[in-house]
């Protein structure tokens, strides 16, 4: 990939063209930038923590959650049901929002997984170097190589219709990115004068990958790992509604969908809006603060939000 | 592992000065080097994603029988049940059988599906033309679409037009292809009724392009929707920074009219990078595929990859891995190799 230069990716530099009678909405670092960012970090944070809440404890609270009835199958929008019902006319709200705490919890543990793989693999790589080094980035690329879903169904028909095989499909697939950009800060840290200084004064290779180089690392590996949560997300659906995820009985939000495409073909569409809705705050939620967060730890370059 | 870009300004002009008469010929070379380089690279990465395939299967607890014989495993005798069992292969050490498979590969025998019940070969070119029609139709759509509505963006920036397009794309983003399939379906099939739901033909009609036409719009629509936002953002992106360039300044301060401008000055700029994407997002179009083959019952190769996973059908499955791992080299391959064509600046020692 053809990086940008820093500066030219900022936008706030002046410019000869246009931008001396307009100001430049939402891409300049001015104060209005700042405080279009600050409002967009505060939206992002809200929505994650109300989502994250009601996640937590609207199914707890709601009397019987996954009742099904009858009597009240795919009911539209409205008073009593604000999301509708589904095909078995459970209450669309509350299932939802348990399917949106499985999906978030497996997104995160699968994350951890991967971010914990990725972190080991390109400290060894950029603290080794060598041969170890080459092996462990040629497996980075056969493993890049494969389309991530692809690999993650061929991992998931190992154990299938069990949690831990939709955590290792997604977990064994993602440590590549992670992996990377461990690596790069690792060889960029290896050239420090502390770490020299480390060396000469006699320290081994572990003490100082232990105590000079992980510390180090711990932000950008931290900053990756959260990145990776929206993907892992979309992951574990994409998974759950091939039929090949999470067991049907679990309420996942990739398990809703997959029963809401009988549900459109009926034309009840609010079997997949409103899931697909939940997913979709909280997943740009989750990434609008990661981009905030780069932005802030890496200032010179803006980033735009990637999934 | 892309080909690197030289952006420096002297040695530019220097290489373009220096190689002007024997470049056609050099440039010949370099390709055929870096072709050459990278398939020789491909071997052994094509090798170890199958054998990590052959290892997968080798540990599953998933007794491939049971999907052969089904709910009449439990009538069979287990005289019966072995003699199918040799007959699979499956009694066999994993090496021995990956060996089996790859020399039998390279022979041209790619094995036998058993969710399919036909020779992988059949299965392939029965499946892989409809798959390579979808995703051709989807790529070419979001390029079109995704140039046309990130220039426009870039050239209003700041706008309303350029905030929508914007706001919407990373919108986009988020969203998962198949719930644009299914809304799509919802919206255009069921609820305005101007296309098919899924498959592709009518019940009952037999195959024709006119036919095959009209359910193939919605689903190369939604794949190449699903690609465009990434597109359209770095289009945007990359014009921005390339309106800030001297030519592109020069050009204005020539009193040449804004489209000339935009199209013939700032527009060639931005596209290198942009070839460059798009060679890198077919993991992304292959996974599109997958999910959108899926929605609208397409039958293409993409949709076998999940009959295939469900099954347990692993020499299907492992053509499938390889096949998918081959696109995603090709495409990179394809856009360095556009990218060393296209700009005298990159040299081809990737």
């Amino acid at each position: 990939m053809v990086e940008l230069e820093p500066d030219s990716a900022t936008v706030a530099r002046p410019r000869p063209w246009r931008s001396a009678t307009r100001a430049r909405a939402g891409s300049g670092r001015g104060a209005a930038g700042a405080v279009r960012a600050r409002l967009r970090l505060v939206t992002a944070v809200t929505v994650l923590c109300v989502l994250t809440l009601a996640a937590l404890s609207v199914p707890v609270l709601s009397a019987a959650p996954g009742t099904v009835d009858y009597q009240a199958i795919r009911l539209p929008p409205g008073p009593g049901h604000p999301f509708g019902t589904d095909t078995s006319g459970r209450d669309l709200f509350v299932r939802s929002l348990a399917g949106l705490r499985v999906s978030l919890l497996v997104a995160v543990v699968s994350t951890v997984v991967s971010t914990v793989l990725g972190t080991v693999v390109g400290a060894l790589s950029g603290a080794s170097g060598g041969w170890v080094d080459r092996l462990l980035m040629r497996l980075v690329d056969a493993v890049n190589a494969v389309p991530h879903l692809l690999l993650g169904i061929v991992i998931v028909a190992l154990y299938q219709g069990t949690v831990l095989a939709v955590v290792l499909s997604i977990g064994l697939t993602h440590w590549a990115t992670v992996a990377r950009v461990v690596r790069s800060e690792v060889l960029g840290l290896r050239n420090r004068p502390y770490v020299d200084a480390a060396v000469s004064a006699g320290a081994g290779r572990w003490w100082v990958l232990r105590n000079h180089l992980l510390p180090a690392i711990v932000p950008q590996a931290a900053l990756s790992a959260v990145l990776l949560v929206p993907h892992a997300v979309f992951h574990e659906t994409a998974l759950s509604f091939l039929g090949l995820g999470l067991p049907p009985h679990l309420a996942s939000i990739g398990n809703i969908l997959s029963d809401g495409r009988e549900g459109v073909l009926l034309g009840a569409w609010w079997i997949v809006a409103f899931p697909a809705g939940l997913l979709v705050a909280t997943t740009l939620s989750v990434s609008g603060i990661a981009a905030a967060w780069r932005d802030r730890t890496i200032p010179t370059r803006r980033s735009e939000l990637t999934l | 592992m892309g080909a690197v870009v030289e952006r420096r300004g002297l040695d530019a002009a220097e290489v373009r000065t220096r190689s002007r008469a024997p470049a056609g010929r050099a440039r010949t070379r370099a390709v055929a080097g870096l072709v050459v380089r990278r398939l020789v690279l491909a071997v052994p990465v094509l090798l170890l994603v199958s054998f990590a395939v052959f290892l997968l299967a080798a540990a599953s607890p998933f007794d491939p029988i049971h999907q052969y014989y089904g709910v009449q495993i439990f009538d069979a005798s287990a005289a019966d049940v072995a003699r199918v069992r040799q007959q699979l292969d499956l009694d066999r050490p994993v090496l021995v059988r990956f060996w089996d498979w790859l020399s039998g590969i390279l022979s041209g025998d790619l094995g036998t599906s058993r969710s399919m019940r036909a020779p992988v070969a059949d299965v392939l070119a029965r499946r892989l033309p409809w798959t390579l029609l979808l995703t051709c139709c989807g790529l070419a759509l979001a390029v079109v679409f995704s140039l046309v509505i990130g220039t426009v963006a870039a050239w209003r920036q700041g706008g309303w037009t350029d905030r929508l397009i914007t706001a919407l794309g990373h919108a986009l983003e988020g969203i998962p292809p198949f719930v644009v399939a299914l809304l799509a379906i919802a919206l255009f099939s069921l609820g305005l009724g101007w296309l098919p739901v899924a498959g592709l033909t009518d019940a009952g009609s037999s195959l024709g392009p006119g036919q095959v036409l009209e359910h193939l719009v919605l689903p190369a629509a939604v794949l190449g929707l699903s690609q465009a936002p990434w597109l359209v953002l770095h289009v945007r992106q990359s014009l921005l920074a390339a309106f800030t360039e001297d030519h592109v300044t020069g050009a204005r301060a020539r009193g040449l009219r804004e489209r000339v401008v935009v199209a013939r000055h700032a527009l060639p700029t931005a596209l290198l990078p942009f070839v460059t994407l798009i060679g890198a997002r077919i993991p992304e179009l292959v996974t599109g595929a997958v999910l959108v083959e899926e929605v609208f019952s397409w039958p293409g190769v993409a949709s076998a990859v999940v009959t295939a996973a469900k099954a347990a059908d692993y020499p299907l499955l492992a053509i499938l891995t390889l096949l998918a791992t081959a696109a995603v080299l090709l495409g990179s391959l394809l856009a360095d190799v556009a990218a060393v064509l296209l700009d005298p600046r990159v040299s081809a020692d990737g």
